[in-house]
């Protein structure tokens, strides 16, 4: 299995049958393909949705967050922006799932912009982390040239401020606590050595850390 | 009763220096013939508040591309690598804004607020010089309303007193946009009779709308 489902896979896990679910553009978007069987979700597209589904046919009119076409499911509901962030600030999405370029041990994230190199802007990536009631960084362990994502302290400019609950990478998955980053799973065949040699941040390992769980 | 112009005619409320907001989302939603006839006009120094710059040949982009926009405050620029250019060369300024807190702002500028309460950019580069209030012990950032001289719209349809109907995921800046400017003309699909429109699908009262275009 590829790195890329192995972490849609585990990041599926997490959702509640019934959560109002925004998933941001690359892995997490591939989240919804692996629902475990009997949650539904309903997903959030902060462009003005709620019932993000496949396309059935291109509209000019129906996009999703990324400007591609989008599908809504029957029951969906369309509004304008500002209300599309009442439902992401104001605490009415359960869960978002984020890449990030850095994310550290206090839950910091940095995933909106490189200075000098790349600046897309942050888009709504800063409202749904303080929003959502929960809030996924879904990405490969490491960076470009094996560089380090999981830091003691982000270096880039943050997006939001100690607003991480969970971390799911090709290698494990991490809980942020008010104590620090806490090891609960290693992916099949993955050593804590291999996420030590992996990581800057500091962890602990849970005493009941286990085996991601994927089919 | 809103008064059905031309695209052309139109541009004689556009004039040089303007600051003009612009409905669309990724060019979802954005007044396409208006835009381009601000590119036929050749208005200049513009500053434009949108969600994005769309992209090269299509949406707000097409503005960046032909040099017309001094000023830009957006939320997401990642998909125009024009804007990315000018803004490195310094011949644009551009301000990054959360895409919730842009909603608020200009939704708090057609309502006759001072601004908005936000938690969204705090510990971030976007609260740097900005006013943090506390109440009852949680801290916000201060964002003030933000309006404009002119709002550039696209609905689906209208009648001729200027009710609109927006369409899908069309929608989103483009009502509150018209709350927030001292003139507003509207691009639309379909005029039809007063009356045909029920009150109770009226997404924007027409009382809002100063200009129809046909698009």
């Amino acid at each position: 299995m590829d790195n890329r489902t192995l972490i849609a896979k585990r990041v599926a896990q997490e959702f509640k049958d019934g959560d109002i679910v925004n998933l941001g553009i690359g892995i997490p978007t591939l989240a919804a393909n692996h629902l475990p069987e009997g949650i539904n979700i309903t997903l959030q597209s902060e462009n003005g949705f709620v019932g993000l589904g496949p396309v059935e046919e291109v509209d000019p009119d129906l996009t999703n967050a990324g400007g591609q076409p989008a599908g809504i499911l029957p029951g969906g509901a369309t509004f304008d922006s500002a209300l599309s962030f009442v439902i992401i600030r104001g605490g009415h999405v359960d869960a978002t799932v984020l890449g990030a370029l850095e994310v550290d041990q206090e839950g910091n994230l940095a995933n909106w912009m490189v200075p000098g190199k790349i600046v897309p802007g942050m888009g709504g990536a800063m409202d749904l982390v303080v929003g959502a009631k929960r809030v996924i960084v879904a990405m490969e362990h490491a960076g470009k040239g094996g560089s380090k994502k999981i830091l003691k302290k982000c270096t880039l400019p943050l997006t939001a401020v100690n607003v991480v609950d969970l971390i799911v990478t090709n290698l494990c998955v991490f809980e942020v606590t008010s104590k620090g980053l806490v090891l609960t799973e290693l992916a099949p065949g993955v050593t804590v050595e291999t996420v030590r040699e992996n990581t800057d941040a500091d962890f602990t390992v849970s005493p009941n850390c286990q085996e991601m769980k994927i089919s | 009763m809103a008064k059905v112009i031309s695209a052309d005619q139109a541009m004689a409320h556009v004039n040089d220096s303007a600051v003009v907001m612009i409905g669309g989302f990724l060019a979802c939603g954005t007044p396409e013939t208006l835009i381009d006839a601000m590119v036929k006009k050749g208005v200049k120094k513009l500053t434009v508040i949108a969600n994005d710059s769309g992209f090269p040949e299509r949406g707000i982009g097409k503005l960046v591309v032909a040099k017309q926009v001094k000023k830009l405050v957006a939320t997401h620029i990642g998909t125009n690598p024009e804007t990315g250019n000018q803004m490195n060369a310094k011949t644009m300024e551009v301000v990054l804004v959360p895409q919730g807190t842009l909603a608020e702002q200009i939704r708090a500028g057609g309502a006759g607020l001072g601004g908005v309460l936000t938690p969204t950019g705090l510990g971030t580069v976007v609260a740097e010089g900005k006013q943090v209030v506390t109440v009852d012990g949680k801290e916000f950032l201060l964002e003030k309303a933000v309006k404009a001289d002119i709002a550039l719209i696209k609905a689906h349809k209208a009648d001729e007193k200027g009710n609109l109907v927006f369409r899908k995921s069309g929608r989103n800046f483009n009502p509150m946009m018209a709350t927030a400017a001292e003139i507003v003309i509207a691009e639309v699909e379909t005029i039809v009779p007063t009356g045909e429109i029920d009150p109770d699908e009226v997404m924007l009262p027409g009382i809002f709308v100063d200009y129809l275009v046909k698009g």
